[in-house]
């Protein structure tokens, strides 16, 4: 292996470090060597996460990296030492997610804050959120787990309340603030209690060793409460509808991404970490309801909002629903292994990467909007398509590829859903449909109240065409991934869910050998 | 009053600060032979920039110790470290490139039971180091932008 893909999962985490703590001091040299240097680095991570999408998939197999020796894996030893990334298909996949959603939003955010200040602090901490994500999705250790999801938790809230001016972001940012540092201590207590009783953090190494007894159970149970609650799963979303709402576009977008990695990090528990070991059908059902709930309160809480950025947030939680219910359903499958369950899985999981380009779309499209319109509140709008064509192209493209409608990315994830589901238990996927259909109500509402109707006022600020770019590349993205799902869902999708579906073994097997 | 405490806060201030400085350099110094490291010995470099803050207020340090020239060092501390850790990516990143290498903190660690050589650790006291310097005027940047905000509120 040549020593660049050797090294790319470990860059993949510093290099966006290395921008975070070394934008401040080049941001003294001037605004524009800044610009330069914040885009030369998120093209070096998109650079990296191409690499280790690479290396893992010629490899087959989870790959692994030890920080700070010289150590091959498997090593021989009972018990792991070193701190150990391991990165597998599902790893990858959410790192090409996360790497997508970073290098639009950096790109988009040069026009959004350009005649604003504290960019320099607003780039840092985009950076060190983007290194907090990349961290959780590679690292094959509970506590650093832990580490980078606190990572994420300080920078994003420090992002949600950046427009230090306004009262209701500082309120959004403290109440983020309150229930991510839950979740953070809820996932600390559940790591020592593991700790306690295997005397080991590794994943693989926890993962060979857990056992169904009543410590692994309460572990199980906080980690499942905590990880839901950051990803924003209904009873515990409601920090999620004020933090997309208040924080900057781009940022919005992120966060999406943000939440989807705690999402990961609960299939990562479920499936990796305890695998067989816990009753699959109870756990796969406890995530189905959940899902079911998130859907349903999702979409009628969107239905009543009038303020866009809360109405797509709310879209946004509903989606979340649309994962829990494709790999709740590979969950509790997961014993039997039936072949709708494969397809479940992968539909759950395709849908990770397709909400996160569509909603980041919206959310994008959002700032525009509201940047013209100098107003959030939709029945103050109207008329902005006369002005704002690209914009409202894309926002189209956005809202049909969000409520399922062919030829659009949603529509190809949220079919495997539906028939995977229809097979398991056909009220769930009556629920979904029914869910789609409430969220396609939504957004014509939002596109016809937004850019329909004769031209009410004229844009204050027009986007720029960097701004327009960014949209056009995730624009771009729900296209393609609309019209060849098939190409993505074998290349991408099929390696991630079969890792957490078939791959327990392999991922402890790259670390502890056997 | 401009922010300045009594005569006998400021006089013992000038006694104490010296020592409280030391005390923390020795913490950062000898964090990979006794208890403490980067973080603690940093934090207790931050508390002597505290006492001076609060007994001759930030506007009597003008000068001495701004909020700019604080967080530059901040930023250089931060990116001392990932730089320790870059620079062992021939092996691993973060792999201890410098101890038994001869160079400062690089000599050989001898075995079997012994008081702890200072001259030792590798990569580790400069990280220490790396750490303790990003703490100490972080947490002084921190106290001083609150007292900044704090007067602020005062006069209003």
């Amino acid at each position: 292996m040549n020593p660049l893909s050797f090294h790319a999962p470990v860059l993949l985490i510093a290099i966006p470090l290395l921008g975070a703590f070394a934008v401040p001091l080049i941001g003294r040299l001037g605004a524009h060597l800044r610009r330069i240097f914040t885009g030369l680095i998120a093209l070096l991570t998109t650079a990296c996460a191409g690499l280790v999408a690479a290396t893992v998939f010629s490899a087959g197999t989870p790959i692994t990296y030890v920080l700070g020796g010289r150590l091959t894996l498997p090593s021989g030893m009972n018990f792991p030492i070193r701190i150990i990334l391991e990165v597998d298909g599902m790893s990858t996949f959410m790192v090409i997610l996360t790497a997508l959603i970073l290098v639009t939003a950096v790109f988009y955010s040069f026009s959004y804050w350009r005649r604003r200040s504290g960019g320099t602090m607003y780039d840092s901490l985009l950076f060190l959120l983007g290194a907090g994500i990349f961290g959780m999705e590679l690292t094959g250790d509970m506590f650093n787990f832990f580490v980078f999801l606190e990572i994420t938790s300080i920078a994003a809230c420090g992002l949600i309340g950046f427009r230090v001016w306004q009262g209701r972001s500082q309120e959004a940012a403290f109440k983020t603030m309150a229930l991510y540092t839950l979740s953070g201590l809820f996932v600390l207590l559940a790591i020592g209690l593991l700790y306690g009783k295997y005397d080991g953090l590794n994943i693989a190494y926890l993962a060979a060793h857990i056992g169904s007894g009543l410590v692994d159970r309460i572990a199980l149970g906080l980690l499942l409460v905590a990880l839901a609650m950051k990803a924003g799963v209904v009873p515990m979303h409601m920090w999620a509808p004020d933090a997309y709402g208040e924080a900057p576009a781009p940022i919005s977008a992120v966060l999406v991404a943000n939440s989807q990695a705690s999402l990961y990090g609960l299939f990562r528990v479920l499936f990796t970490l305890y695998g067989l070991a816990i009753s699959v059908t109870t756990l796969g059902w406890i995530m189905i309801v959940l899902a079911l709930l998130t859907i349903f309160i999702g979409v009628t809480m969107a239905l009543i909002q009038s303020d866009i950025k809360r109405l797509i947030a709310y879209g946004a939680v509903s989606q979340i629903g649309y994962m829990l219910l494709g790999v709740g359903v590979g969950l509790a499958t997961s014993a039997g292994q039936p072949d709708y369950g494969l397809v479940a899985m992968q539909g759950g999981i395709f849908h990770m990467i397709n909400d996160a380009a569509c909603v980041g779309l919206l959310f994008l499209a959002a700032g525009v909007i509201i940047r013209a319109a100098g107003t959030r509140n939709l029945n103050m709008m109207g008329g902005l398509a006369h002005d704002m064509r690209w914009t409202a192209m894309f926002f189209m493209i956005g809202a049909l590829a969000l409520a399922g409608i062919p030829p659009f990315n949603g529509f190809a994830s949220k079919l495997m859903i539906y028939e995977s589901t229809f097979r398991y238990s056909p009220i769930l996927a009556v629920i979904a449909i029914l869910g789609s259909i409430l969220l396609l109500a939504v957004f014509l509402k939002v596109f016809q109240a937004a850019f329909l109707g004769p031209r009410t006022i004229s844009p204050i600020e027009r986007p720029s065409r960097l701004m327009l770019a960014s949209m056009g590349v995730l624009a771009l993205v729900v296209i393609a991934f609309g019209l060849f799902p098939g190409f993505f869902v074998h290349t991408i999708v099929g390696p991630a869910a079969k890792a957490l579906w078939l791959g327990r073994d392999a991922y402890i097997g790259a670390v502890m050998g056997g | 009053m401009n922010g300045e405490m009594s005569v006998i806060v400021r006089t013992i201030t000038r006694f104490v600060y010296g020592l409280i400085v030391v005390f923390g350099f020795y913490v950062i110094m000898h964090g990979h032979l006794t208890p403490g490291g980067g973080f603690q010995g940093g934090a207790v470099v931050a508390t002597a920039f505290a006492l001076l803050i609060v007994a001759f207020g930030a506007a009597g340090l003008k000068g001495k110790l701004n909020d700019h020239l604080l967080q530059s060092l901040e930023e250089v501390g931060a990116l001392a470290f990932l730089v320790l850790g870059f620079i062992g990516i021939g092996t691993a990143f973060f792999y201890n490139i410098i101890a038994n290498s001869g160079a400062v903190f690089g000599s050989p660690t001898p075995i079997g039971p012994n008081p702890g050589f200072l001259n030792t650790g590798g990569t580790l006291p400069w990280m220490n180091w790396a750490v303790g310097l990003k703490v100490m005027t972080g947490l002084a940047s921190v106290v001083l932008v609150m007292l900044v905000g704090a007067r602020e509120e005062e006069e209003t």
